[in-house]
């Protein structure tokens, strides 16, 4: 279980307070959905999270499964099992998108004492998940990210979660950017790794990917904190309503 | 200019007069040449107030000049057989140890047709027509490396490739040092004759506080197609002078990457000369460089010929308190339109303490001509570590595949598989190192 309780974070550099007094719990195997205006502070929480050296946290605490995230390098939060899908996944110029699965694997298996994969099943598990998520083999033969368009760093995002087997993966806006298709298909990605002791925290502006991606719970942020919480329903009523209500209580 | 009085000569300055003179009358070879090169640096080693050598100092980066090596012992030469380097790949060897050419090492023997190898020592004893050619790539004679080389070499090699030839099997010129400290110098004179294709890997390695000069002269004819790989990985207390001039005709094809991993104080002097029209050059280097050690690429193009193109790319990564010098001109003359040269630096530092200090200059006297430099300086991406670490690879591990994205770009360019491999593991050796 994912459990944050009054979480305080601001910007490092300009002492911006962005998380203000955030609570929230995500059982395992439960779908959680976070809605939220644009600036309420989704994708900081989902860095903070992941432990982006960006941010400081000033009060609250974060444990998963009972341990505390707080204390933890984003590799060793990665080891634990936290995988977060970016909402802006970054061009690396140089490294190769296969080296770089490769590392990313062997880290957490040697984290977790188990031995690294073998490159002739290392390659077969890639095209195995590459081809399930539509994502054609020569995009794999590229640098990391780079030249992929919008909804194929989308894509390739998934396949490193399915790669990765998380306990706990955050997706931020995974959405944005796919077409009709490849919002089913990265849906059934997700789907597929659906599990009872597996976590999902999703950020999405539209409550369309929801009907693929059934939530069990669906929240509402603003200003940096969760002002509503409630079943799938609540996505299609933000969907009618916006967000003005909240904007103005927060 | 103010003439400043000179201070008193330093410990190495006396040294090297004293060794010139004690030296001089068994040097082989042409004493008036070795006496007037002498001539250049007895009045004392250039120092931070000439401008070539504003950022290394070696007035005062050469603290003493260290005796000229003997010729080796057995056990030195099997020393140097043993840590040879880029032993995985193959090639013609011709190997140096302190210095000499050894014959039992290397494969003057069996060298491809149409190669021709002759050892510095012979040329001398023999007066081979070859000599003559030495200093037709017109490096500047007074330069202070080029200068002790000329004055002190006593071995090296002089390779001549016949027309037309293109050699399959590349050649491999190791130098290797072994024991306490010497002064070393080699020369080499690579001809390529018009229409011939090779490829030549260049190799420094070894143990001891030793100084090392090598001068590598290159003259290409018409249509040539060369290669030319450098590893540097001298021990990390020797100081490395190198030079390497090189004169190009027409229609030719250069290519150079050049990896400085060693040495505790290393300068790399390249002058091109583009002489013949429609040549295309490309030269490149990486250097990397740890704890205190000091790294300098000094770069000289000089375009004399209608359309040529050359393209600079070095790369240096830092650590520790060390720093690197990248020092790269082009010279476009009046007569060389359509030149298209682009030259490009890039340091990247690991540590606080580190200073790169790069200096791009563009001299251009003609007005067709489309030419470029740039020049930039930073720490790794703090995002794209984030990217990696958030997947759990180790700050350390992320450190080293974005270091091996940056110095990769340029060790793409060894066409050679084997070779490409073997000068990444020298990469990563120095990246689980950093020293
Ligand atoms: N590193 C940063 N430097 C400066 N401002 C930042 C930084 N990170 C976040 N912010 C600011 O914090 C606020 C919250 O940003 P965040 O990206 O978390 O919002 P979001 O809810 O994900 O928005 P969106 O729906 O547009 O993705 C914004 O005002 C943003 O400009
Ligand atoms: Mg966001």
């Amino acid at each position: 279980m994912l459990s944050i309780k009054n979480l305080y974070a601001r910007i490092e550099d300009n002492g911006q307070e962005i998380i203000k007094g955030l609570n929230l719990e995500v059982p395992t195997g439960q779908v959680h959905a976070i809605m939220g205006p644009n600036g309420s502070g989704k994708s900081t929480l989902s860095y903070v999270l992941a432990g982006k050296e960006d941010y400081e946290v000033t009060e609250g605490s974060v444990e998963l499964d009972g341990e505390d995230l707080l204390e933890l390098e984003a590799d060793e939060r990665a080891n634990k099992g936290v995988f977060l899908a970016f909402q802006y996944p970054l061009e690396i110029p140089g490294v190769g998108t296969m080296t770089f699965l490769k590392a990313a694997l062997n880290a957490q298996r040697r984290a977790r004492d188990e031995g690294e994969i073998s490159t002739p099943d290392f390659i077969k598990m890639v095209r195995q998940h590459a081809s399930d998520l539509g994502i054609d083999q020569d995009m794999l033969k590229r640098s990391l990210n780079v030249g992929f368009s919008g909804g194929e760093k989308k894509r390739a995002e998934i396949l490193q979660m399915s790669l990765l087997q998380p306990k706990l993966a955050i997706l931020d806006e995974t959405d944005s950017g796919l077409d009709i298709d490849a919002l089913k298909v990265v849906s059934d990605g997700v789907n597929r790794l659906r599990s009872p002791d597996r976590s999902f925290v999703v950020i999405t502006h539209y409550q369309r990917l929801l009907n693929y991606i059934k939530p069990d719970v669906v929240h509402v942020m603003s200003k940096g904190r969760i002002v509503r919480s409630g079943g799938p329903e609540l996505a299609l009523e933000l969907e009618k309503n916006g967000y003005a209500e909240y904007v103005e209580a927060a | 200019m103010n003439t400043a009085v000179r201070p008193i000569k330093t410990a190495a300055e006396n040294a090297l007069v004293e060794q010139f003179t004690a030296a001089k009358a068994r040097l082989p070879g042409n004493r008036d040449a070795r006496e007037k090169a002498f001539g250049a640096v007895v009045e004392g080693l250039p120092h931070r107030r000439v401008e070539e050598w504003k950022y290394t100092d070696l007035r005062a980066l050469m603290r003493d000049a260290k005796p000229l090596a003997d010729l080796p012992t057995d056990a030195q030469v099997a020393a140097v057989d043993r840590k040879r380097v880029l032993t995985s790949f193959d090639a013609s060897k011709i190997v140096f140890a302190n210095g000499s050419l050894i014959e039992s090492l290397s494969d003057l023997g069996k060298l491809p047709a149409g190669v021709e190898a002759v050892s510095l020592a012979k040329a001398y004893a023999s007066d081979l027509p070859l000599l003559a050619r030495f200093g037709e790539a017109e490096a500047p004679e007074d330069n202070a490396a080029i200068a002790l080389n000329t004055a002190f070499v006593s071995d090296g090699v002089l390779i001549r490739i016949a027309a037309g030839t293109k050699v399959d099997r590349p050649l491999h010129l190791a130098f290797g040092q072994d024991g306490e400290g010497h002064a070393s110098y080699a020369r080499i004179l690579i001809v390529v004759e018009d229409d011939a294709k090779v490829e030549i890997v260049e190799s420094h390695f070894g143990e001891g506080h030793h100084q090392t000069n090598s001068y590598v002269e290159l003259l290409a004819g018409d249509r040539t197609d060369i290669n030319l790989i450098k590893l540097q990985a001298e021990s990390l207390d020797t100081q490395h002078l190198a030079t390497l001039a090189i004169k190009l005709g027409a229609e030719s094809s250069l290519q150079t990457v050049a990896v400085a991993r060693g040495s505790d104080v290393a300068r790399q002097q390249v002058f091109v000369k583009f002489e013949g029209d429609n040549t295309k050059a490309s030269l490149n280097g990486i250097s990397l460089s740890g704890a205190r050690r000091h790294l300098d690429t000094t770069f000289f193009a000089d375009h004399a010929s209608y359309g040529c193109e050359s393209r600079e790319l070095f790369k240096s990564v830092l650590d520790g308190d060390s720093r690197s010098v990248f020092q790269g001109k082009i010279l476009v003359r009046q007569n060389a339109q359509k030149t298209d040269g682009r030259m490009m630096s890039r340091a990247l530092m690991l540590s606080e303490g580190s200073e790169a200090d790069l200096k791009p200059e563009l001299e251009i006297y003609a007005d067709d001509v489309q030419c470029a430099h740039g020049a930039t300086c930073g720490a790794l991406d703090e995002d794209h570590l984030f990217y990696l670490m958030a997947r759990g690879i180790s700050k350390i591990d992320a450190q080293a595949i974005l270091v091996e994205a940056f110095v990769g770009e340029v060790l793409d360019m060894v066409e050679d598989e084997g070779l490409k491999d073997a000068l990444a593991v020298v990469t990563n050796s120095w990246l689980m190192a950093r020293d």
